[in-house]
């Protein structure tokens, strides 16, 4: 709440635009620890502005979280000599690993074709696949299995009309993250609409890294790669020798 | 209880775990199998990345047979000379294999051919096994005497050695053409070879069913730590937090299955054994020949 206080604090003692939009996040760090099991962020803000609110065409907020950007290999299985096997493979140039959209409206009404493709709103514009192999016509249905592979894993959201947004000024929505999401630096992403075309932007990082323990072993697994095989086979052999001396001493006592 | 494990980047449900490596543990113990091939695909089924399941799952099988192999030492029905010879040619086999797998990873398909393999070679030991242990069971029932093993090709060979665990005197060269074989597939497969080396060294070599369990486990610690060595530092896949709690599972469960062991026939054993590896290999070749549910799927990093 406080922090919802100073934000609006901060919409009136900046200078403005016609009508711009400011956006905080319940936490700027989602840490990954022993008991990890998923995350949900907070998104708020308002829309500040100078003049009267004009109401039409209305005013409409897009939120999108994107993780780190990698490239990816789709495969595409076919019958042969009666077994499925991998046959086809499309290389993805540049995919989120996690990617989220919220928006206030349905999806028509908050952003019109052109704008989407200037600032890769939707899913389909916010992955990039340049090139596939010449022997491959249907590039786009390895694109599309992407995207569902990802969403049945909850790591593709696609959240029309979750966003609340209250008398053209105050928005907040909450975005979940699955246990599954990878580290890095994830871009919080508003976007301010009317008729479609984008009004405002405004844009935040959010931190998602592993803590404690989970680092450590990480760390130790990438940096001293013989250490880390030694202790995993310590701790088996220990294990299994403990095991069998707990054992012997139950049975003999 | 849900756990994150560090490397395998997915965080999954404890108890699940736990059990899995309990069940896994009492098989070893029983059978002298490491349990890789049941631990790895089970390991798939729950999302665990295959690099990180074929890796992890190496080095749960270190520990569970280390646990194994003290209850068979207590018992003296471990053939340490024989379990040095085997692993001789093992360690030689899993270099090799290792290499043909890269070699493999090159052209593309690896992941299928490791698919076939499994269903090739479990179906091939699996029915045999069945078989020949169901004979037996029905030899023993008439009441008749075992018949005496045949003198084969396999005594005919040069350096002689004795085992006398075994109470066998045999060439060296056939069991370490079995360690060696046997340490390509599981380079390959990403397994003990267990179950491989058990029917080996009944049916090949002749060694009585109660000295194999023991011999094969013991066999099994040097080849998967070398294996799970291997993985740590080419790969970087090895879980330690994922093979803790499955060891823990692992090593509670192989003294309950050596236990139990004790206490079968040595067919029945082996037809129990048989119907397990004949169960994987039906599961796998489904996976083969079924539509799958979705024909793409994400490639591996």
């Amino acid at each position: 709440m406080i922090r919802l206080l100073l934000l609006l604090l901060a919409v009136f003692a900046l200078p403005a635009r016609a009508e711009e939009v400011v956006m905080g996040l319940s936490k700027d760090r989602v840490s990954i620890t022993a008991d990890f099991d998923g995350s949900e962020i907070l998104i708020f803000g308002a829309v500040k502005r100078e003049t009267e609110i004009r109401t039409e065409p209305p005013l409409e907020v897009i939120v999108t979280v994107s993780g780190p950007v990698t490239p990816v290999t789709v495969w595409r299985k076919e019958r042969r000599f009666g077994i499925w096997v991998n046959t086809d493979a499309v290389e993805i140039d540049a995919a989120p690993s996690f990617y989220a959209v919220a928006t206030s409206a349905p999806w028509p009404q908050v952003i019109s074709e052109v704008e989407d493709l200037r600032h890769k709103v939707s899913v389909n514009r916010a992955i990039r696949s340049v090139g596939a192999p010449m022997n491959i016509v249907d590039s786009p249905s390895f694109t599309e299995a992407l995207i569902r592979l990802r969403e049945t894993r909850s790591l593709y959201q696609q959240r029309p009309v979750t966003v609340t947004f209250n008398e053209s000024t105050l928005f907040d929505t909450r975005i979940s993250m699955p246990a599954n999401i990878v580290e890095g630096t994830y871009t919080v992403r508003v976007l301010l609409t009317r008729g479609g075309r984008v009004v405002s932007q405004y844009s935040s990082e959010l931190e998602v890294g592993k803590v404690g323990l989970e680092r450590w072993l990480y760390n130790l697994s990438r940096n001293q790669p013989p250490l880390y095989g030694l202790l995993s086979l310590v701790i088996a052999i220990a294990a299994g020798w403990g095991a069998s001396a707990a054992f012997r001493a139950l049975r003999s006592g | 209880m849900q756990i994150y494990l560090p490397i395998a980047e997915v965080s999954v449900n404890v108890f699940l775990l736990f059990g899995l490596g309990g069940l896994v543990g009492v098989l070893s113990g029983m059978f002298g199998v490491g349990g890789g091939f049941l631990i790895t695909p089970l390991l798939f089924f729950m999302g665990i990345p295959p690099a990180v399941a074929v890796a992890t799952g190496a080095n749960q099988i270190v520990a569970s047979s280390v646990s194994g192999v003290l209850a068979h030492l207590k018992r003296k029905t471990v053939d340490l000379r024989m379990g040095t010879v085997l692993l001789g040619g093992g360690l030689v086999g899993a270099a090799l294999g290792v290499y043909v797998f890269n070699l493999l990873k090159q052209v593309g398909q690896v992941d299928l051919l490791v698919r076939l393999c499994y269903v090739v070679f479990l179906g091939i030991i699996g029915s045999l096994m069945f078989v020949e242990s169901l004979r037996a069971l029905r030899r023993s029932k008439k009441g008749g005497p075992p018949k005496r093993r045949h003198h084969g090709w396999v005594h005919g060979l040069p350096l002689k050695m004795r085992f006398r665990t075994s109470g066998l005197y045999i060439s060296a060269i056939p069991p370490v053409m079995v360690g060696l074989s046997v340490g390509v597939l599981s380079a390959i497969m990403g397994v003990g070879g267990g179950f491989i080396m058990v029917p080996a060294m009944i049916y090949l070599l002749g060694m009585p069913t109660k000295v194999v369990v023991g011999t094969s486990l013991f066999q099994i610690i040097f080849v998967t730590a070398f294996t799970t060595m291997l993985h740590a530092v080419t790969n970087y896949t090895v879980d330690i937090l994922l093979a803790l709690v499955l060891l823990i599972g692992g090593v509670i469960g192989a003294q309950f299955g050596t236990a139990f062991g004790t206490r079968l026939k040595a067919e029945q054993l082996r037809i129990l054994l048989a119907s397990l590896v004949l169960l994987v290999c039906g599961k796998l070749a489904l996976d083969l020949f079924l539509t799958p549910a979705d024909l793409y799927e994400l490639g591996v990093q």
